[in-house]
Formats: structure tokens, C-alpha cells, sequence
């Protein structure tokens, strides 16, 4: 924790800060169907264009039901078109490397993992996806993903700004704004400067390289069908093995990343994901990639507050966020930087902190602030293995996907998802002013609570009900790499990473199995349409609200009363509602290790 | 009302609670209330394994019990809250004794019928010292009546045909005079049925807010399920098995018991005190709703002013003294029986002349006010002396006042006060300076409203000019000047359609669309029987002032909820810190650094948290039944002193008493 990591992090944050008004600004253009652009003059055309061939009344607004109705049936049709991608990739073109199809549950828990905006990949790459499958069925879907979860907030939004109104916007319009105006351009600029700094952006075979110091590996060996050989004892029978060539991947990566990073969706286009130096060649690079992880989740605050005329409320939101995200990585980073106490006992340990599954290139810092960006973004890029972190520096990455992913968030998500906190907070808090609880002038009732209510509850019963499940299931502990309290933090994170549609993944669990495949592909629909589908019902519930007048009485949705209430509202339920499963798994694994027992 | 008085910890109420809070047990009632629900079967349960642990059968009955009293707590705490209504209710049927009747039928001739068989038309008879037998409008006559049954209030009161004043209830007694009434409601719908009924808090439905706020509760109670039951499975995984009673104590301490257990007993206690002070609520929706309210409508006369103007200067013309002035004023009102005239008399006394009785002045004639002159005096050797509104005065006159007293007239208007002109035939004598007394302690409570963002609109007939100052004296935010009854209903439209919740309190027919509009509307009890059904609420004592009383209980009720939610909430902390290191312990001795509070033994640390769980709603009873104090401050300054004191409090608190009761197990080696 030196002074020039510290000056990286008040960098990063000074950038956070600064893009969020002016992409705040934009976005609420983009959001607003007759809002102007300085893209108009290319765009429009295309626009309008794009709503006739599609058949779309752009000047009708749809109601709540409309509105989810659409976004399910275009969320269904993507998805299948991805699944039947993935089902005939090796009858497909664009592919150099021959791979063959996807199997039934792997290509069923990949298309719902990118139509969800999850992103949790079973698979690596490099060695399943054709050049064709990453570029259209998958890259398609961080797009597609990614503009669903903006229009969702966008809606709910609308709900809480109007009053007395029964529509909350054209999902089609939202959805086809929010591409050309906003995820394309950036998208296209960000490519352009990735490939400047050395990312890859080509349709070649893959590479094979000469070693210029062939290397020896001692290796498992393994008889004819694969099967590794054991001795007498048990023990396995190991070999030397004499590598002298590579193989190095190719492909269309900087396109694909640039939307991987801004739309937080994080599926790699290597296994490595952004540790690998193509997807993530510099410092720079890095730095770009985190603030274009945060910088639309953050601009939506500012959204929220123009749209509802409340600025500082907007503020407020951003700050509640804000101190969670500064917060995580200050522990992560600490956690990370002290090490792990049984490598300094045994004088293995790099001066530097816990290096264990971290990119020498990045460091301590970079490794602790992308973790803790990917997950708070609920993205799941990642640029070094979170398995590998200190179960305190691992603990943040899990309890920011606990949380609900509203630290900044997915894009949209993040705001819907704390704004489900912050209805949730206005109720419990709001009495205690003597007023029945109103949210900038929306009176919230049972019905709003209700649906509030049942986003979080489902939350809650998938996360905790599938990775139950699997504990005490074969097909479940069977895919460990890890036993004893890690192993159930490994299942506890991909299942939260899941309903999360986060999609990092705590390395470690082979997660390519039928079972794992299929619940963990239900957790991820269960976690996305499951919360949007009660959110659009709470946004046309409020839609149709009067707005009471603001006034001395009224609960305050700005300042640091209610900052401090909000993060106390966001951690208090996510740990109430996780924590006796936190503590079998890190928590327990923490104090282990103190003692000296690793996992 | 005679029972007004108990208090609510008093034996005659906590006695028979105790025996309500077993019956309360039926699982038909208990489901009603999640989260209570859940704790009983819990309670059930752990019965059952007490017999089944051979072991552990001290420890797991100790569990049980406590989950038991837990319940018996909570229903307890709903019992002593319905106490004081169920008395009161039963003071109410006592005076409702059979009556006979004396109805008049279709030829005028009395027939005594007995009064359950009177409907609603019917007309009767009523006479000295009877008893009305239902609830009726006076059609002919006038009666004083004694109303102490219902108002509690033993002065008569009087009720007169026509007008706001001619509605009478069913079971007053008539106490002089003979009236004939109109039967407006029929047998078992009338107010003291109704009074009854809600004073038992028997048709108590959950109010909106409290629909959300069980709705809320049951969610958590949901997630709470989820998260010790998935614990079972991941106990497996990691070999330690979770025995049935540790896993219902957590389950027990983690959900909202706390407020779930009090949230009823909360809104009746809120009902109980509006009528406590003489307010009865048709609905807990209403008293909801009057913590809610933006905008008081306060009628000017009666409400912010005593009902009646009074003198409080003489201002003479020039050439006239003052004390010719008073003496003027004084002989023009002596026949004048008005409030106002007898102001005027004896304000004179101050000027050294004493007051005249009418017979002490040989051959005075009296003047009587009428609509044609619009003034009253006196004919007195030879002066004809006049007072009146200065139009009328100048008229009298032959057209023109002096300029210093057209000067005082408007000085007088302007101020606030009604100017008088005191007058002979021959020339104007000076001003009476009339002024409404605005009631003491008034603007103070309207600045306590306003920092709560409640604005304060007062309404009156006055022009423009009074009404202004009037408002300015009284320290109202608006007012709506020579306002029709039209425009009251007009005004509540206007700001509702701004979002806004209105309250306002009313008597006259006239006010009953205006009072079915608002809110909370608060009819008086002296008032007609259209207002009284208009409104959401009565106010037995007809005092308008008492609207500003009810919206601080409205906002009493829901401040308790919400603290009691946030502290219940803010509970578990502690209580995870106290259990889950307990359920650990045994298998993983490591993690004994995070028993913060240094419990004494697994066992003892389970069941200290099952007890302070228990424990605490007792100790919150009191708490709920009063309200948490209520004080007039802005909602930023109340959230953060409440957030403080139930949220972090709530936090802190436990950890303080688990670790007490503790040291209270472990040294009576309980467990």
C-alpha cells in the first residue's frame, strides 16, 4: 500500500467522478426519446429506419405489462438464436480452429448466461467458441444485455419522475437508443484505443509459436483412456513431459472487449478472461477497462436525479455506492497487501502481499480494485483469480455480489437493484418521521412493497436453495477442487454470482457438468427476470402515483442521514440473509487460517 | 368517558390480558400474524423435542418455554392494548338499558312500542327525564340534554330543531323540554352501537400501513426461513449437524419478532388514545391518515378565535371625548344581549361608568337591530343614539362621517377588528373598536406544525383586510377570505389534486361534502348528524382545536412502528454474534474469537438470546401502548434522533442485555 498505488486509486476515483455528469447528461438524452444528440445527424436516420423495419410505433408507450411482456419475448427469441448458434457452430463459417458443437447444457447455460447479462462461462474460449459463435452469438448478447438492463432502469425511473400515468416508455425505442447512441459509438472509440495498446483484432488461425527454452513439466501420467495412473499407495504416478511450442490465440478480441467491459458483462474471450495479456495488454488498458466498468452504472445515478428533478437525491445514491465501492477496496486491498500469514511464517511470501493467482503485471492494487469493480459491477471480468485471494480479501468480491450487485452494479441493474434497497429503506425508515412512507413523493404501499419484496425474496431462495442443493449432492461436491469451508464458498459464489448476473467465478469449481450447467443456467434467469419482471411492476405502480409535495415532513432522500441509512439498509439485509452461510464458508476459512490450515 | 381515566397498567386491565393471551393461542387468530405464527410452531416443536433429546432435555425445554413466552408476550401485549376498549365498551352497553318509546303514528296519536323496534323515519316523542331511545334528528322543539353517557362531559347541552345543533344520539337523556325527533338510524347502527363496536376494536381491520408493514415482516420472516433452513444442508457439508432447537432458536431471534409481535397492539393503542382525549376514529385508517396530512383547514370563529368579538377601544371623533364615547356605546348596547354588545358595556365600566340596567332609564326606547337599518340603540331623552357598521351609520346620517372617523374605520378594518360607528342623529361620536381574540398559544402551535411541514390554512367570512390580519396575528401560513361553504370543498379539491392529504374539522350540514372530501374529517359531536357521517372521525367534546391533537397521535402511531421495526431489525446483529458462534463452536473451536460477547457456554449463549428475545417485547410493551415521544421538529432532525436511538441503540443494547442475561444463566447454572 504505497503512495503510487495510493495516487492510482484517487486517480481512478477523480475519473469516476468526473465522466459521471456529462455521461449522466448524455444518457439522459439518450434515454428520452425525442432528446437530441450530436450523433443525430448519422444516427437518426438509421433510427427511424430501424423502427419501420421492425414494425415499431415509436410514439406509443407501452404500459408495465407491455413493457415486460416485450422485453421477454425479445430476451426469449435472442436467446434461442444464441442456443441454436452454439448447437451448429462446426456447420457454422468463421471456424479456423474446427471446434465442435456446444453440448445441450453447456450451450443452454452459455445462451442464458449471456442473454442475463451474467456472463459465467463453463467453458474457456479459446479452446470451445468459433471466431462466429464470439462474435455474433455472444458479443451480440453483451450488447443486447446490457441495453435491456439500461431500458429497465430507464423505465423504472420514468415510473418514479411521472405522476398519474399509465405507460413508462417504448421498450423498443429504449433498447434501439440505447445501442446506437450510446453502447455503439463508446464501444467503437474504445476498441479503436484498445487495439492501440496491443489487443488483437483479426480472424487468423490460431498461432503456434517455437519455445526458445523448450520446458520441462512434471505431469500426472494418464493411460491410454485418459484415466491418471496411480501406485500401489494411491499415489499418483508422475512423469516429465517436454514442452517446446505454444499455441497462441487469435480472433476479433478488441471489439468484443470493449462492450465485455462498458456493458459489465466480463465474459472472457480467453479463460484467462482480462489477466491474459491480449485481452488486457497495459496499465492503461486496465485503467480503462475498470472506469469503463463503473462509468455508465454511475451516470445513471445522475440519470435518476435529473429525471426526478432531485439532483442532490441522484447525488445521494451515487454516494451510498460510492462508499460501499471505496470501502470494499480498501479491505480487499489491505487484505490482499498483508498476505497470507502461513507463506511469511515459511518465508515464501513476496514482500508484496499475497501474489498467489495474480498478474506480476498488475500487482496488488490493480488485482484488488479490478476484483472489486468487477463485482460490484456485477461484470466478471476479472484479471486475477479471485480463488486465490486471502479469505478476507475473497470475502469482498462475495458479500459485493451479496449485496445485490448495487454497488454501481450492471449497467441498469445497478440502479434498479438499489433502488429496491432504497424502497426498501424509505419504508422501514420512513415511518420514523411520523408520515406513511413516501419516496420523492410516491406514497409506497403494500403492493409496492410486495413486488420489492419479491424481487429480494427470490433472490435470496435461488442463491441459497441451489448452492444447499448442491452441498449436499454428489453432483454438487463432486465438482470441488477444494473441501472443507473453501468448497462451500466455491459453490456459495458461483450461485451468487449467478442470481447476481455477475458471472466471475471463484476458480476452482468445474462448473461444465449437466447439474452445474442447468441449475446454475435457472439461477441466472431466475436472478435477472426475476427481479425485473416485480421492478416493472413497482415502476408502473409508481407511475400511476400522485406526487405529494416535498416539504419540512418529508423524509429526506438526500444528505448524509440518508447515505448512511441506505448502506446501513444494503449491508444489514444482505448480511442478515447471507451471513450464516458466510460463516461456514470464508468465515470459518478465515480463522483457519489464522491458525495455519489451508484449503 | 368514565373509564377514561385507568390507566392502561392497571390490574383491572393486565388481569384479565393474561387470561386473553392463552386464548389469543388459537392457531386460527395467530395465523393472521406471520411472524408470530412461525414462532409458535417453533414453540410446538421444541416442545415435542424436549421429550425427545434425552440429553438436552433441560436446555431444550428451557428453549421451548421461552419460545411459549415469547407468544404469550406478544398476545399478551395486544390484550392490555384492547383492555382499556373492551372496559369502556362494557361501561357503554351498561347504559344502553331497554327503553320504551313514543312513537307517533300516521293518525298523531303516541303509541309506547319498544325502542329496538323503532326504524329509521320513524317519529317519537320524547319528554323530561326520558331517554332517547336511537339516534334522530329534532323536527320540533328544543331540549337540554345530558350527553355524559357518550362525551363523559356532565354539563347539559342544548338541541333545538333546524340548524347545526339538531341532532341528538340514541341513549342521552333528555333533562328538560319535550322534543319530537325524526329516527335516523335503525336498531344496532346507531352511534352508540357503533361507538361500541369500535371501542372494542371488534370490525379492527389492518390499516394500509399496516398491511405493507406485515407484508414486509412476512418477507422477512421468508428470507430468514431460507437462511437457517439452507443451514441444515451446508451443516451437513461441513460436518456439523445443526440439532432442531438451535436451529428454531436462530430462526426465532432473526425474524422481526420484536414489531411483529407489537404491531397490532401498536395501532390499537393509537386508536385508544384519540379517544382517551374524546377523538373517536371510525377507521385506524383515518388516524393513519392524520399523520399524513399537509394541510389543515381551520375554521377562523371558534377554531383560532374565541367565537366572539369583543370591544377594546373607543376611538373618538374629534370635539368628543373618550368617555363620551363609552357612555354612548354603552346606553346604544344596553339591550343588546350579544356577546359583542355586552363586550361594549363592560369595557365602558373602564371609563368610570357604571353599568345602567335598562329599567334604571325612565322612557328609553330600544332600538333592535334589524336587516333594514342594521342597527341597534336606544331613544333616549331626546337623542336618538345609533351604533352600527360605518355603511349603515352614514346612511343614518345623511351620507358623510367626519374624515377622522372614516380615517378610524379604516384603521380599525385594517387592523384586523370590525369597526362600529357610535352615532346620535345629529353627528358621529367615534369608533368601537371590535377585535376577534385570537386563542393563547395558537401561533406556537402552528410554528410547531410548520417545521413539521404541515401548512395551516384558516377560513372565514371576513373581508379580505380582517382576514389578513387576523391570519398574521394568528400565525396561520394562508387563509381563504370570504370564503362560501362551497369554496371549503373547492380548496380540499385544489390542493388533493396537488397530492396533497388534507385535514379539517366541521359541524354544520353545510361542511358534511367538505368533510366527506377530506382526509380526516372531524365532525363535532354538538354537530348534525350529515356531518357526523361525512366525517372519518367524532370529536366528543366539539372542540376545534383538537384536529391539531389528533394529527400529533396519527404521527405518534406511526413514528412507533417505525422505530420499533427499525430496532427490531437492528436487534440481530447481536443475536447473530450470540448464536452463531454458539452453533459453531463445538466443531470449528477456531472461530472463538467471534463470541464478542464472551457468552459463557454454547448452551447459555442460545438460550440468552432466546430470552432477551422474549424479554424484550415485555420491556416494549409500555413503549408501544404510549407512543415513543412525539416532537414537533423537521423529518431530518425526528429520522436522525429516532435512527439513533432505535436503530444504533438497537444495535448496541442487545449485546448488553444477552451478555446480562448471560451472566444471570450461567450463575444459576441453567445452562
Amino acid at each position: 500500500m504505497n503512495a503510487h498505488q495510493w495516487l492510482e486509486l484517487a486517480v481512478y476515483i477523480a475519473a469516476l467522478v468526473l465522466v459521471t455528469r456529462p455521461l449522466g447528461l448524455y444518457l439522459n438524452h439518450v434515454l428520452n426519446p425525442a432528446g437530441r444528440t450530436w450523433l443525430d445527424p448519422v444516427l437518426r436516420p438509421l433510427e427511424k429506419l430501424t423502427y419501420r423495419v421492425l414494425g415499431v410505433d415509436a410514439t406509443k408507450e407501452h404500459d408495465w405489462k407491455q413493457y415486460a411482456f416485450a422485453m421477454l419475448i425479445f430476451s426469449l427469441v435472442s436467446c434461442l438464436f444464441t442456443y441454436a448458434i452454439l448447437r451448429l457452430q462446426n456447420f457454422l463459417p468463421l471456424n479456423p480452429q474446427h471446434f465442435g458443437a456446444l453440448s445441450s447444457h453447456l450451450a443452454f447455460n452459455t445462451a442464458v448466461s449471456f442473454t442475463t447479462n451474467t456472463n459465467w462461462q463453463s467453458y474457456g474460449g479459446e479452446n470451445t467458441m468459433s471466431y462466429l459463435s464470439q462474435m455474433v452469438a455472444l458479443a451480440i448478447h453483451n450488447f443486447f444485455s446490457a441495453a435491456v438492463g439500461i431500458a429497465i432502469a430507464a423505465a423504472l425511473v420514468r415510473g418514479i419522475a411521472r405522476h398519474t400515468a399509465q405507460t413508462i416508455g417504448n421498450f423498443w425505442v429504449d433498447l434501439t437508443r440505447i445501442m446506437y447512441y450510446l453502447l455503439l459509438p463508446i464501444c467503437l472509440v474504445l476498441a479503436l484505443f484498445f487495439v492501440s495498446q496491443g489487443m488483437i483484432q483479426n480472424f487468423k488461425p490460431y498461432t503456434t509459436a517455437k519455445l526458445i527454452e523448450p520446458q520441462t513439466v512434471s505431469v500426472q501420467k494418464t493411460d491410454a483412456s485418459g484415466k491418471p495412473v496411480v501406485d500401489a499407495k494411491g499415489g499418483p504416478v508422475m512423469e516429465n513431459q517436454t514442452l517446446d511450442t505454444q499455441t497462441i490465440v487469435q480472433g476479433p478480441m478488441a471489439s468484443q472487449i470493449a462492450i465485455k467491459m462498458l456493458g459489465t458483462n466480463g465474459g472472457g474471450y480467453t479463460n484467462a478472461n482480462a489477466a491474459h495479456p491480449f485481452e488486457n495488454p497495459t496499465p492503461l488498458s486496465n485503467f480503462l477497462q475498470m472506469l469503463a466498468l463503473l462509468c455508465i452504472g454511475s451516470a445513471l445515478t445522475y440519470h435518476l436525479g435529473r429525471e426526478t428533478k432531485n439532483q442532490k437525491h441522484g447525488w445521494a445514491v451515487w454516494s451510498a455506492m460510492f462508499a460501499m465501492f471505496l470501502a470494499g477496496v480498501l479491505v480487499c486491498w489491505w487484505a490482499e497487501a498483508k498476505g497470507n500469514p502461513i507463506h511469511q511464517q515459511l518465508g515464501v511470501a513476496v514482500a508484496d502481499g499475497n501474489m498467489e493467482g495474480k498478474e506480476v503485471r498488475f500487482g496488488i492494487l490493480d488485482s484488488a480494485l479490478f476484483a472489486t469493480v468487477t463485482t460490484d459491477a456485477s461484470c466478471g471480468a476479472v484479471n486475477s483469480m479471485h480463488d486465490s485471494f486471502t479469505p478476507l480479501g475473497g470475502l469482498v468480491p462475495l458479500f459485493n455480489i451479496q449485496t445485490g450487485e448495487v454497488i454501481f452494479g450492471g449497467v441498469g441493474a445497478g440502479l434498479y437493484g438499489m433502488l429496491i434497497f432504497v424502497v426498501l429503506t424509505v419504508f422501514i425508515a420512513g415511518l420514523m418521521v411520523g408520515r406513511t412512507p413516501e419516496y420523492l413523493g410516491k406514497k409506497i404501499e403494500a403492493y409496492d412493497v410486495k413486488m420489492v419484496l419479491l424481487a429480494f425474496v427470490i433472490l435470496a431462495f435461488i442463491i441459497l436453495g441451489f448452492t444447499a442443493w448442491a452441498s449436499v449432492s454428489n453432483w454438487g461436491t463432486s465438482s470441488l477442487a477444494n473441501q472443507g469451508p473453501h468448497g462451500l464458498s466455491e459453490m456459495l459464489y458461483a450461485y451468487t454470482s449467478g442470481a447476481g448476473n455477475n458471472g466471475s467465478a471463484f476458480a476452482g469449481l468445474n462448473a461444465n457438468t449437466p447439474w452445474y450447467d442447468t441449475t446454475l443456467g435457472v439461477d441466472m434467469l431466475l436472478g435477472r427476470f426475476g427481479m425485473i419482471v416485480p421492478l416493472l411492476a413497482l415502476a408502473g405502480s409508481l407511475a400511476r402515483k400522485k406526487i405529494v409535495p416535498a416539504g419540512a415532513g418529508t423524509f429526506p432522500v438526500t444528505g448524509l442521514t440518508f447515505v448512511v441509512l441506505l448502506v446501513g439498509t444494503v449491508i444489514l439485509v444482505g448480511a442478515l440473509t447471507f451471513l450464516p452461510a458466510l460463516t461456514l464458508g470464508p468465515i470459518v476459512e478465515h480463522f483457519l487460517m489464522l491458525k495455519g490450515n489451508l484449503f | 368517558m368514565s373509564t377514561n381515566s385507568v390507566s392502561i397498567f392497571e390490574p383491572r386491565i393486565l388481569v384479565p390480558a393474561i387470561g386473553d393471551a392463552f386464548l389469543k393461542l388459537n392457531p386460527r387468530l395467530m395465523v393472521k400474524n406471520p411472524v408470530m405464527f412461525v414462532t409458535l410452531v417453533g414453540a410446538v416443536i421444541s416442545t415435542v423435542d424436549a421429550f425427545r433429546s434425552p440429553g438436552q432435555t433441560l436446555f431444550v425445554a428451557q428453549i421451548a418455554l421461552w419460545l411459549w413466552f415469547t407468544v404469550l408476550f406478544a398476545n399478551f401485549a395486544e390484550a392490555v392494548a384492547e383492555g382499556r376498549g373492551k372496559a369502556q365498551a362494557k361501561a357503554l352497553r351498561q347504559t344502553r338499558t331497554r327503553t320504551n318509546a313514543n312513537k307517533l303514528n300516521a293518525r298523531g296519536s303516541i303509541e309506547s312500542v319498544d325502542a329496538d323496534s323503532l326504524r329509521k323515519g320513524d317519529v317519537v316523542l320524547v319528554r323530561t327525564n326520558e331517554i332517547i331511545p336511537a339516534d334522530g334528528e329534532i323536527i320540533s322543539g328544543a331540549a337540554t340534554v345530558d350527553e355524559s353517557a357518550i362525551t363523559g362531559e356532565s354539563a347539559p347541552v342544548i338541541r333545538e330543531a333546524g340548524g347545526d345543533r339538531s341532532a341528538v344520539t340514541g341513549g342521552t337523556r333528555v333533562l328538560s323540554d319535550e322534543i319530537k325527533i325524526r329516527i335516523t338510524a335503525n336498531p344496532g347502527e346507531g352511534f352508540l352501537d357503533r361507538m361500541i363496536q369500535l371501542v372494542e376494536g371488534a370490525s379492527r381491520q389492518k390499516t394500509p400501513n399496516e398491511i405493507a408493514l406485515t407484508i414486509l415482516l412476512a418477507a422477512l420472516t421468508v428470507v430468514f426461513l431460507l437462511a437457517v433452513i439452507t443451514l441444515k444442508p451446508f451443516g451437513i457439508y461441513s460436518g456439523v449437524n445443526f440439532s432442531d432447537v438451535v436451529l428454531i432458536s436462530l430462526l426465532v431471534c432473526l425474524i422481526p419478532t420484536t414489531i411483529g409481535g407489537l404491531l397490532s397492539a401498536i395501532g390499537i393503542a393509537g386508536m385508544d388514545r384519540l379517544l382517551q382525549r374524546n377523538v373517536l376514529a371510525m377507521s385506524g385508517r383515518a388516524v393513519e391518515a392524520a399523520g399524513d396530512v399537509d394541510v389543515l383547514l381551520l375554521d377562523k370563529t371558534g377554531t383560532i378565535t374565541l367565537g366572539n368579538r369583543q370591544a377594546v377601544a373607543f376611538l373618538p371623533a374629534s370635539g368628543v371625548t373618550e368617555p363620551e364615547v363609552a357612555d354612548a356605546a354603552q346606553l346604544a348596547s344596553l339591550a343588546d344581549e350579544t356577546p359583542e354588545g355586552r363586550s361594549v358595556v363592560v369595557l365602558a365600566k373602564n371609563f368610570g361608568i357604571r353599568a345602567r340596567a335598562i329599567h334604571e332609564l325612565p322612557g328609553a326606547r330600544f332600538v333592535p337591530f334589524t336587516a333594514q337599518t342594521r342597527m341597534s340603540g336606544v331613544d333616549f331623552e331626546g337623542r336618538q343614539i345609533r351604533k352600527g357598521a360605518a355603511e349603515a351609520v352614514r346612511k343614518f346620517l345623511g351620507g358623510s362621517l367626519p374624515l377622522e372617523v372614516e380615517h378610524a374605520v379604516e384603521n380599525v378594518s385594517r387592523s384586523g377588528g370590525t369597526p362600529l360607528v357610535v352615532a346620535t342623529h345629529e353627528r358621529a361620536l367615534g369608533v368601537i373598536h371590535l377585535k376577534d381574540i385570537v386563542k393563547g398559544g395558537l401561533a406556537d402551535r402552528f410554528k410547531r406544525f410548520r417545521a413539521m411541514g404541515i401548512r395551516t390554512v384558516m377560513i372565514t367570512g371576513d373581508n379580505q383586510l380582517t382576514a389578513a390580519a387576523i391570519a398574521q396575528e394568528a400565525g396561520v401560513d394562508d387563509f381563504l377570505a370570504e370564503a362560501k361553504p362551497e369554496d371549503k370543498l373547492a380548496l380540499i379539491r385544489q390542493e388533493q389534486q396537488g397530492g396533497r392529504m388534507i385535514a379539517m374539522i366541521g359541524d354544520g350540514t353545510n361542511d358534511a361534502p367538505a368533510l366527506a372530501q377530506a382526509d380526516v374529517g372531524v365532525a363535532m359531536n354538538t354537530g348534525t348528524q350529515a356531518a357526523k357521517e361525512a366525517g372519518n372521525m367524532v370529536d366528543l367534546d366539539s372542540n376545534p382545536t383538537k384536529l391539531l391533537e389528533i394529527i400529533e397521535i396519527g404521527k405518534q402511531l406511526l413514528i412507533t412502528r417505525g422505530a420499533l421495526t427499525t430496532f427490531s431489525i437492528a436487534n440481530d446483529v447481536a443475536k447473530y454474534f450470540a448464536i452463531i458462534p454458539a452453533m459453531l463452536m463445538v466443531t470449528f473451536p477456531v472461530i472463538a474469537p467471534l463470541n464478542v460477547m464472551h457468552l459463557h457456554s454454547p448452551d447459555s449463549a442460545i438460550l440468552s438470546a432466546v430470552i432477551f428475545n422474549a424479554l424484550i417485547i415485555i420491556a416494549l410493551i409500555p413503549l408501544a401502548l404510549r407512543g415513543v415521544k412525539f416532537r414537533p421538529l423537521g423529518a431530518v432532525e425526528i429520522l436522525r434522533r429516532n435512527l439513533l436511538i432505535y436503530g444504533v441503540g438497537g444495535v448496541i443494547l442487545p449485546f448488553v442485555g444477552i451478555k446480562l442475561i448471560d451472566l444471570v444463566v450461567a450463575g444459576l447454572h441453567l445452562a
